[in-house]
């Protein structure tokens, strides 16, 4: 059954996901996903390879359109909330061929962000130099994440979606952008993160959700899961009745 | 729409990957055809009208499959997608640029054509530039549009033509009567022009309905 987005309380959090599936052909990358997140919080996905953590944070984007099911953004489709998305992925989103102060000015006119004043503040946020002029194709692949990060933050967003953003980045600089990211949830930013180095986010995530197979099996408040619970779905629960039971 | 121009025109400033392949292309065209047929004066009045433009469409392919390659290295077009700017302004932006580059192209060929093909214009000169600004139009308008229809299809370089081509059909028929008409003097070449334009305003409109379905196609 279809499940529109008017289906989804909007008051629910300021992400709801109601009944998710995505195929690609007969492979079901998401298997009927439904939880809400609630704002201002740091949630971390974790998985193994091909349990649907990608798919799930480009479904959030709105860059992967449900076979079924619904997403919601602070009560919109994810394309009308458009403006209060930053999205990072594991591809870069840059222009090789351009600087990173460049690529910055063309993305800052799609969000009609004037002057240069933003671009170099956030640039600077990341640890870069905005007066490099470098082409991005000939950073190292870990200044290459960090003008990815910064492209991301362009637009002040409300809801952060990072795809592995520490992956090839050493560990003083993830570290860095951990810092960096537990900040602006400080500032009640909401973010995700998609990764394989979680402990990197030990002490500084709100939540871990874990999945399996297109299907989300747990949420902690820690790293560590017992894996003797009974996942999500065997309990026969969706995050909505776990948080009316009150657990967390 | 014009941060994406400029920095598309930026992009292949730098580069000159499109414009180079072009010229090299219709500049062998152009030789390969003059040792091929060797036409006197008269007989070149009648025959360039097709050479010419076969030679555009074909150097023109060449642009527009470079035209979203750039977009997909490194997933860029993915920033687009989850931007608020309008998926129209994106097309525009693309089919402005591809009309830059194909008319430029067209300005350094067109004089080729004149002094190998020993051409002296019999009808209205002045009405080959409409000719030329409505069927470079039709050329790009479609092509950026297939283009990006077959972004994710296997063989896309394969896939542009061959959806490009039969499209074009009727814009070709009309650009080519339009010149030889105009060359020739031998008939009135206003038909042409505007059966050329009401192509140009029909695909235009259609292209612009349906590109934001082909952005966001998966």
């Amino acid at each position: 059954m279809n499940v529109s987005a008017s289906d989804v309380p909007a008051a629910a959090g300021i992400i709801a996901v109601s009944g998710l599936v995505k195929q690609f052909g007969r492979f079901a990358a998401l298997r009927g996903v439904t939880a809400r997140f609630d704002a201002g919080r740091f949630h971390v996905i974790l998985g193994d390879n091909g349990a649907g953590k990608t798919t799930l944070l480009r479904a959030l984007a709105g860059l992967t359109h449900p076979t079924r099911g619904a997403v919601t953004v602070l009560g919109k489709t994810p394309h009308v909330a458009s403006r209060e998305i930053g999205y990072m992925a594991h591809p870069s989103l840059l222009y090789d061929e351009m600087s990173g102060m460049e690529n910055l000015r063309y993305f800052a006119r799609l969000y009609e962000i004037a002057g240069d004043g933003r671009c170099r503040q956030i640039i600077q946020a990341v640890g870069l130099d905005p007066e490099l002029s470098r082409a991005v194709g000939k950073y190292s692949q870990g200044m290459r994440q960090r003008m990815s990060l910064a492209r991301a933050l362009l637009n002040d967003p409300k809801i952060l979606l990072l795809d592995e953003p520490f992956s090839n980045v050493d560990v003083h600089s993830a570290r860095e952008m951990v810092s960096l990211l537990k900040s602006m949830r400080d500032t009640g930013k909401t973010i995700f993160v998609v990764t394989h180095q979680a402990a990197l986010l030990e002490g500084v995530a709100d939540e871990f959700v874990w999945m399996q197979a297109g299907q989300i099996v747990d949420r902690t408040n820690h790293l560590a899961r017992d894996l003797h619970q009974p996942d999500l779905n065997q309990r026969g629960l969706n995050q909505n009745d776990r948080n009316q039971a009150g657990e967390p | 729409m014009l941060a994406t121009l400029g920095k598309d025109i930026r992009l292949e400033w730098r580069s000159k990957d499109a414009l180079n392949a072009m010229l090299f292309f219709s500049l062998l065209v152009v030789v390969i055809f003059v040792f091929s047929f060797d036409p006197l004066a008269e007989e070149s009045r009648h025959i360039v009208g097709g050479l010419v433009w076969v030679a555009f469409l074909f150097a023109a392919v060449v642009a527009l499959n470079q035209t979203w390659a750039r977009e997909l290295r490194n997933q860029v077009l993915d920033a687009y997608r989850v931007s608020p700017a309008p998926a129209n302004a994106l097309f525009v932006a693309k089919v402005l640029g591809n009309f830059i580059l194909v008319s430029l192209l067209e300005a350094l060929m067109a004089p080729l054509f004149v002094i190998f093909y020993n051409l002296r214009v019999l009808g209205p000169a002045w009405q080959l530039i409409p000719v030329a600004l409505l069927g470079t139009w039709a050329l790009v308008v479609n092509g950026t549009f297939f283009a990006a229809m077959s972004l994710r299809t296997r063989s896309r370089e394969l896939m542009l033509p061959l959806l490009l081509f039969p499209v074009s059909i009727p814009a070709v028929i009309s650009m080519v009567a339009a010149t030889t008409n105009i060359l020739t003097a031998e008939d009135s070449a206003h038909f042409y022009i505007v059966l050329l334009l009401t192509y140009d305003v029909v695909f235009t409109t259609a292209c612009l309905a349906l590109f934001e379905t082909v952005l966001q196609a998966e």
